[in-house]
């Protein structure tokens, strides 16, 4: 068994620690909207039609009531406009989701279909030492089950020490940290991934050329996703990385040991995030507590923010204004990690930084965003590129897969809205990722091959 | 597409339950399971269609509740629409996808004595079943809608003629020919139940305001 190498097993750490951070802190972060109480239920009904992330803004709700005790009472008419709205916008924010999960998945999926490199077993990293090759099917299933089990460990281990990190205010350390670990999403695995490609289709290509664009491409991402820049060139770093991550994972999981992993952390997810004593738990109080926004290089943002921060914050409407919209920020922030100051966080997210806001009502008209954690990026893209890859060359359960997963995000944006408070978004997903997976790959497969031979059509 | 998946799923499971309960060296006998597990498949589809209708019922409900002037932002024949669409894609793509990943690569089309036609046929079939699919969620939804049990009847029907019609391959004018028949009657019923007719037809053709 050849491990990876040394210096990128180091580097793989910060890695790993920061995609299962985004993972565990998964809950996908609604849109706020101010003022929206009561008729969340009735909004549950349309949600299922739509499955719209109106569901969605009830996250908000808890931020909304945080931020309410802080701000002026609004008025109720304010708050019916405010449900046609969310109904308006929740679609709008279910499709913003959509789109990167999607484009994530296609990426992942053409490069396992098309590389061969990502396919080949080359070697497990270090945090996954037992191998498969085992004669026996219980002694293979052991082995993936103590493979999780360190790997889960490893997760838990590093989530606890960022949220300590956090507690105990040692900002520039994970910033530092995120920045290291960026750097080398941005470039290592890019030239790797780049070399791959350029020989899957032999296209020649001499390395000042490569240095130039990997250069080009790793500083842009960089300044992007860690300071400022066009929104959609953000949002494109974020899945490429996303999807650069997931196909780590696929090449060097073992394959029982990939699904055991999946399961395993959309329940690691799941405790993490509603049980008490989680540590994601104390990271969205303690950051909620604090008033400060999370990291943004770990979450994807499908829409600019108005800021009201970056207005004059001695107005009358942009004080209280900032107040909500702050804490509704750090409601809606899936990784803990803090910025190192608000203004940072804001001028990330603001398109226009001198804009105005002058009232109060137009803060709650604009576009709100969408925002959901890389993590959850990078586990739907590693179970459906791992569906690509081993079911057999069919085509039909990496679409199952892909709409099971789909489906399962719709389903966790409407649980938000009942629950209205921070939720994962990876067990619902993953979890009928899984069963349609295994079933279709199982039992579909063999019945649809069987038509397809003799022509029928059902 | 959610709900098709899982009537696949579902008839699939029953088929692989029921030859793997066979003898598989039975040819007859795997036919006839094979046939039964074509109409199950079909029923099953309609069954799901009709849960879904009652889904998209109670959310449209919840909607009206919602809105402020009473009526939602969403009718029911364009859900109708919507979900004929997205059982025809998913049934489309479920029967397509694989044909077309292996007609990239090399092979010649029939070499052992099945016909050549194979993909074109394939690919004509898939497309008029999801025109069919999308056509029968309109009737069937407005069936559901207005309590016309033989819509559904009909719709029900219709699909197992269709898929029965397929036995027939490879003779495919046995198979072809009746499902475009099929799909130009259901089209014209489906306009004429969305409020289409033919003045509308005449001025949409040539371009009257």
């Amino acid at each position: 068994m050849i491990t990876f190498m040394n210096n990128s097993d180091s580097e793989e750490e910060p890695c790993n620690e920061r995609t299962s951070l985004m993972s565990a802190e998964s809950p996908p972060v609604p849109s706020y909207q101010d003022g929206l109480q009561a008729s969340q239920a009735g909004e549950v009904q349309a949600h299922r039609k739509r499955r719209t992330g109106s569901s969605r803004s009830p996250n908000n709700i808890a931020d909304g009531d945080m931020s309410d005790s802080g701000v002026p009472v609004r008025e109720s008419t304010l708050e019916n406009e405010e449900e046609e709205l969310t109904l308006k916008y929740g679609a709008k924010h279910v499709i913003m989701l959509f789109v990167p999960v999607t484009l994530c998945m296609i990426v992942v999926v053409a490069t396992i279909k098309s590389v061969r490199f990502y396919t080949e077993k080359n070697g497990q990293l270090i945090y996954t030492p037992f191998s498969e090759d085992t004669p026996s099917v219980g002694q293979r299933l052991l082995n993936s089950v103590l493979n999780t089990i360190i790997m889960i460990s490893v997760i838990v281990v590093m989530t606890v020490f960022l949220v300590l990190l956090y507690k105990y205010r040692c900002y520039k350390f994970i910033h530092g940290w995120l920045i290291l670990s960026s750097l080398m999403l941005l470039f290592l695995f890019t030239y790797i991934y780049l070399g791959e490609v350029l020989k899957t289709y032999n296209v020649a290509m001499d390395y000042p050329t490569l240095f130039l664009i990997i250069w080009n491409f790793g500083a842009v991402g960089m300044i992007c996703i860690h300071w400022k820049g066009p929104l959609q060139l953000q949002q494109a770093y974020l899945i490429m990385i996303s999807a650069l991550m997931a196909l780590v994972f696929i090449k060097y999981l073992p394959e029982w040991s990939a699904w055991v992993i999946l399961g395993a952390i959309s329940i690691y997810d799941l405790m993490a995030v509603l049980c008490p004593k989680g540590p994601l738990r104390m990271l969205v109080e303690t950051a909620q507590e604090r008033n400060e926004p999370i990291f943004p290089a770990l979450i994807y943002s499908s829409a600019m923010m108005w800021t009201v921060g970056m207005a004059k914050p001695d107005t009358a409407a942009g004080g209280p204004s900032q107040q909500t919209w702050d804490a509704a920020e750090d409601g809606r922030e899936n990784n803990r990690s803090p910025s190192h100051a608000d203004s940072q966080m804001l001028e990330t997210r603001s398109p226009a930084p001198t804009r105005p806001i002058t009232s109060f009502e137009e803060l709650e008209e604009e576009e709100r965003g969408v925002k959901l954690g890389l993590g959850d990026f990078i586990f739907y893209s590693v179970l459906v590129g791992k569906a690509a890859a081993t079911a057999s060359g069919d085509w039909n359960t990496t679409l199952a897969c892909f709409v099971a997963i789909l489906i399962g995000l719709c389903l966790t944006l409407l649980l938000l809205a009942v629950f209205k408070k921070a939720l994962p978004a990876l067990p619902i997903s993953i979890t009928f990722g899984l069963v349609f997976y295994f079933s279709t790959d199982n039992l579909v497969r063999p019945f649809m091959d069987t038509l397809a031979s003799h022509q029928l059509y059902i | 597409a959610f709900f098709w998946l899982v009537s696949l799923l579902l008839s699939s499971l029953i088929w692989f339950i029921a030859v793997k309960a066979s003898d598989p060296q039975d040819e007859p006998l795997q036919k006839g399971l094979l046939i039964f597990g074509v109409m199950f498949s079909v029923l099953l589809q309609e069954v799901f269609r009709f849960l879904y209708y009652k889904l998209l019922r109670k959310a449209i409900e919840g909607l009206v509740a919602l809105s402020e002037d009473g009526c939602s932002p969403i009718s029911i024949q364009q859900m109708a629409y919507v979900a004929g669409v997205g059982f025809g894609l998913m049934s489309g793509a479920f029967s397509m996808i694989n044909l077309l990943a292996d007609s990239l690569g090399p092979g010649t089309v029939g070499i052992h004595g099945d016909s050549q036609l194979y993909f074109l046929t394939s690919a004509f079939m898939t497309m008029v079943l999801i025109f069919l699919h999308t056509f029968w969620g309109i009737l069937f939804f407005h069936g559901c809608e207005y309590r016309r049990w033989w819509e559904i009847t009909a719709v029900v029907v219709m699909h197992l003629a269709v898929s029965g019609s397929t036995f027939c391959n490879p003779l495919y004018v046995g198979s072809l020919v009746p499902s475009y028949l099929l799909m130009a009657a259901a089209a014209a019923w489906a306009y004429l139940l969305s409020g289409g007719s033919a003045q509308n037809l005449r001025r949409f053709l040539l371009c009257k305001s």
